[in-house]
């Protein structure tokens, strides 16, 4: 068609203008680091399954989360989910509840009954993990799924550890533990039970193992010197948890004294009240803000009547009653004592003080070193100073926990993979965390947290039934949604139209963004609108 | 504020949400979306009219499955889009006048009118929309305007507003906001920048022709601007959309924070946005986190005289007594509760 001059111009002819060289700075998209993924003990990508189970899609959220933790349905109940102490949420409303969705995300894995793959191939190697507690379980699951033959000797006659035999009931349902386990079992993992290795050296020789996973439990009650008569009944918060799993229920009677301030301390005292008690008294030395137990859990015991004598020591035992002796905090919040005493009617003591590790198999290992009962690893690899040796859960050094110690036995898992295939991994990339002040909370809805239902106090004294109840679908959905999506795109499109010049390109769902950089003239402001902050801006070269 | 049933992450606030069923997304999250308003144009970094433009002019689009003409009058978004010998438009466009958008809006529509007739059919399937900045519409077409209102014509008049002559070097119209500095209105003597005055409220002007649709909106809500053009393009008659865009070069403020200073205005009340039928007001955007006017004014340049020491603490609050009257005036705030007013 001939055009008049300068009167018609042809459609999109501007393209010829590339006002990308206007740009001094361009945007670029990054993937930061998000506060509850640097938290959490066990490496969970918690912003990245959350990102599935916004979208409904729980089996890749549970597929997604699972390469870290196995164990979803047992987190959603034991988990002290420290994720959840620095969500940015929290600075708008309150954090999300990551611990109740990934307990959903569990429950529903046990309901649809989904599976863990096996190993697409065989890596030739075999590993020997010694116990079957929550570190030796995911070491397990991480060393099978890299294609390794796993064999778990397990002292005690059932799998869990202090999962069974420490953790009371109404915390955590056995049916849950065994289908978590069991699954891990169906991928090809070798359990032996009641098989207790007195010597590691031979028992790597009879199990032909190129490297082993050691991860005793604390299984050894502490005990304090307490003159007693003979009358006196003296027990110990291990045995007691134990024997609750195991033939006999305890004989604790209707008045039941619990010293120490611990969560287990708090166990025993709630169970000894589940048991019929009347009176459960925590005995403690210190007062409440010194008291090492969590602060709900000691909350739940309180809720459901157990009594707390703070900064009171046991001086001596008889039957049927205690002496106590009133103490006080020094300068330094030491307890010291008052010479002050009372009696408390007792008609048992359980002591719940500690517990420690019987490391007597490693005698004839060489090269390792003990610090403080424990088990000295490199704290990159968790190696010992034997070679091939590795070492996680409450045996190695770090706080005592079931989510420390899977994440414990995850990276030794993936050290001991690398040492026998012969290759150096290196450190980890760090990368930069997802700040709040980087968000643009401007865009995301107005939603307070959902709170988990909990069992009525009256059936929590008269049954094990579990305390804290689970969401629904609705409501862990919500709960999902609620996530912030920090330093990480969640195609939200933002970019893509703020855009004064066209200059972002959407790739399609699932595959984000590209900027145009013929025509992005670097105003920034898909910048400083990308509500998670997972745009950078950066200085062109000149 | 509880969301219990509907919840989407970032509800409609974001431009997309992946959440959202694709047919309840905007138009600006679609990979299909026209851009009428293409890459290559010579707008500012972070210019909003070029932003509000694309995003009305594509949701006409919609509406009227692409079958749309456009006048605009001169000024930035003329300048900017067509400079000889290109375009960035993908749409049939047309540049008259700086005064006569309007008219020749009017003209196109009656063109198409007897095109229609002439084919037999009662109306025509191609619509018109009009459009220019706020120089072209309060000052120089506002003749135009107000005849094209008054003849009910059956064009959508589009004004993106940035509150002066920015193509022609930063010069005051009759929408530039009291105390704002431009070049002819300079920080100096006891009532420094733009004098108050009565100013020149174009969209109260257009419902007062009762017209069949009138509404405002800004750049920084995507959804409701797309909304209120999709309602305007589903009527007839003489419509008038009025849109609030930021301009870094103009105000002073840096490229980066058009939609935020586009959101902060609404949250001050300084610019209400409402929707109004046939002289009356219909539906009224409430304001979401209530701020001072002082938090929208001092990351722009053209305020900076109000700040500082001992700046104009006096001026400032005559600022916010205007942002308050639209507050009242409006109810931005929403049905307040016996309790929350007393």
């Amino acid at each position: 068609m001939k055009k008049p001059f300068a009167i018609t111009l042809d459609p999109d002819s501007a393209l010829a203008n590339k006002t990308g060289a206007w740009r001094t700075e361009r945007p670029v998209y990054v993937d930061r680091l998000p506060p509850c993924n640097r938290e959490c003990p066990a490496g969970e990508d918690i912003q990245g399954w959350l990102y599935h189970a916004e979208g409904g899609d729980y089996e890749a959220a549970w597929r997604h989360l699972t390469r870290d933790n196995p164990f979803p349905a047992i987190m959603g109940r034991v988990c002290y989910h420290t994720c959840e102490s620095v969500c940015n949420r929290a600075k708008l409303d309150s954090a999300v509840g990551i611990n109740s969705v990934e307990g959903f995300l569990g429950d529903e894995a046990l309901r649809c009954g989904w599976r863990f793959e096996p190993p697409a191939q065989e890596s030739g190697y075999r590993v020997l993990v010694i116990g079957a507690g929550p570190s030796g379980l995911s070491a397990a699951y991480q060393l099978r799924q890299l294609g390794h033959a796993v064999t778990v000797l397990e002292a005690g006659p059932m799998p869990g550890g202090m999962m069974r035999f420490g953790i009371p009931k109404y915390r955590l349902s056995r049916d849950v533990l065994d289908a978590e386990v069991q699954r891990i079992a169906d991928m090809g993992v070798t359990f032996r039970y009641n098989e207790k290795a007195s010597d590691l050296a031979e028992a790597m020789r009879d199990e032909k193992a190129h490297a082993c996973f050691l991860a005793i439990g604390a299984h050894i009650a502490k005990r304090a010197y307490i003159p007693a008569k003979d009358s006196a009944r003296i027990l110990d918060a291990v045995s007691v948890l134990r024997s609750m799993e195991e033939g006999e229920k305890p004989l604790l009677g209707r008045k039941v004294a619990v010293y120490g301030g611990g969560n287990t301390a708090i166990d025993v005292a709630r169970t000894a009240r589940r048991l019929g008690a009347t009176d459960a008294v925590i005995v403690y030395r210190r007062n409440r803000e010194r008291m090492p137990a969590h602060d709900f859990e000691l909350e739940e015991a309180l809720e459901e009547g157990v009594m707390v004598k703070w900064l009171s020591t046991i001086t001596s035992a008889d039957e049927g009653k205690l002496t106590i002796e009133k103490m006080e905090l020094d300068a330094n919040g030491h307890p010291q004592p008052t010479g002050e005493y009372e009696t408390l009617d007792a008609d048992s003591l359980v002591l719940a003080l500690g517990q420690d590790i019987d490391m007597s198999l490693l005698e004839t290992v060489s090269d390792l070193t003990f610090e403080d009962g424990r088990v000295e690893v490199d704290p990159h690899t968790m190696m010992t100073g034997h070679p091939g040796l590795f070492a996680g859960g409450d045996m190695s050094p770090g706080e005592r926990n079931v989510t420390v110690a899977i994440g414990q036995a995850k990276k030794a898992a993936r050290h001991m993979d690398a040492w026998l295939r012969g290759v150096n991994l290196g450190p980890k990339p760090e990368k930069a965390v997802a700040d709040f002040e980087r968000l643009n909370t401007w865009y995301y809805s107005d939603a307070p947290k959902t709170i988990r239902p909990k069992l009525d106090a009256v059936r929590r004294t008269s049954s094990f039934d579990e305390v804290q109840g689970a969401l629904t679908e609705d409501t862990a959905l919500f709960e999902a949604r609620r996530c912030l999506s920090c330093g990480n795109c969640f195609e939200c499109d933002n970019c893509y139209g703020v855009c004064p010049d066209n200059a972002v390109i959407k790739l399609g769902p699932g595959k984000g963004f590209q900027i145009n950089l013929d025509y992005c003239k670097g105003c920034g402001i898909c910048v400083e609108e990308c509500p998670c902050g997972a745009i950078d801006m950066v200085p062109e070269e000149s | 504020m509880t969301q219990p049933i509907k919840f989407y992450q970032t509800g409609t606030f974001t431009v997309g949400n992946r959440l959202l069923p694709p047919e309840q997304r905007s138009v600006q999250s679609s990979i299909a979306r026209d851009n009428s308003l293409n890459s290559g144009h010579r707008a500012c970094q972070g210019c909003g009219e070029a932003l509000g433009a694309r995003y009305a002019v594509d949701a006409a689009m919609r509406a009227t499955n692409g079958r749309l003409i456009a006048a605009n009058a001169t000024g930035c978004l003329e300048v900017f889009s067509t400079p000889y010998p290109e375009s960035s438009w993908q749409l049939p466009w047309l540049h008259s006048l700086f005064g006569n958008a309007a008219a020749v809006g009017s003209g196109i529509a009656a063109a198409l009118r007897v095109k229609a007739r002439k084919a037999g059919q009662a109306e025509s399937s191609t619509r018109v929309i009009a459009q220019g900045g706020d120089g072209g519409t309060t000052d120089i077409g506002f003749g135009c305007l107000s005849g094209m209102f008054e003849r009910n014509d059956d064009v959508l008049y589009i004004c993106y507003d940035n509150e002066g002559y920015m193509n022609t070097g930063v010069q005051r119209s009759s929408a530039t906001p009291p105390t704002a500095r431009t070049a002819t209105t300079m920080p100096l003597g006891p009532e420094p920048g733009e004098a108050f005055g009565q100013g020149k409220d174009l969209p109260l002007i257009a419902m007062a022709h009762e017209i069949p649709y009138v509404a405002t909106a800004t750049v920084a809500d995507l959804r409701d601007l797309e909304a209120k053009v999709e309602k305007a393009m589903s009527l007839h008659g003489a419509r008038y959309l009025h849109v609030f865009v930021p301009c870094p070069l103009g105000w002073g403020s840096a490229s980066c924070d058009t939609i935020k200073l586009a959101r902060l205005v609404r949250e001050t009340g300084l610019f209400p946005v409402f929707e109004a039928e046939h002289g009356q007001i219909t539906d009224v955007t409430t304001i979401r986190r209530r701020i001072p006017v002082e938090e929208y004014l001092r990351p722009q340049k053209r305020f900076a005289h109000l700040f500082g020491d001992p700046g104009r603490p006096d001026l400032i609050a005559r600022l916010q007594a205007g942002a308050d009257r639209n507050i009242e005036r409006f109810g931005l705030l929403g049905p307040q509760t016996s309790e929350e007013s007393s």
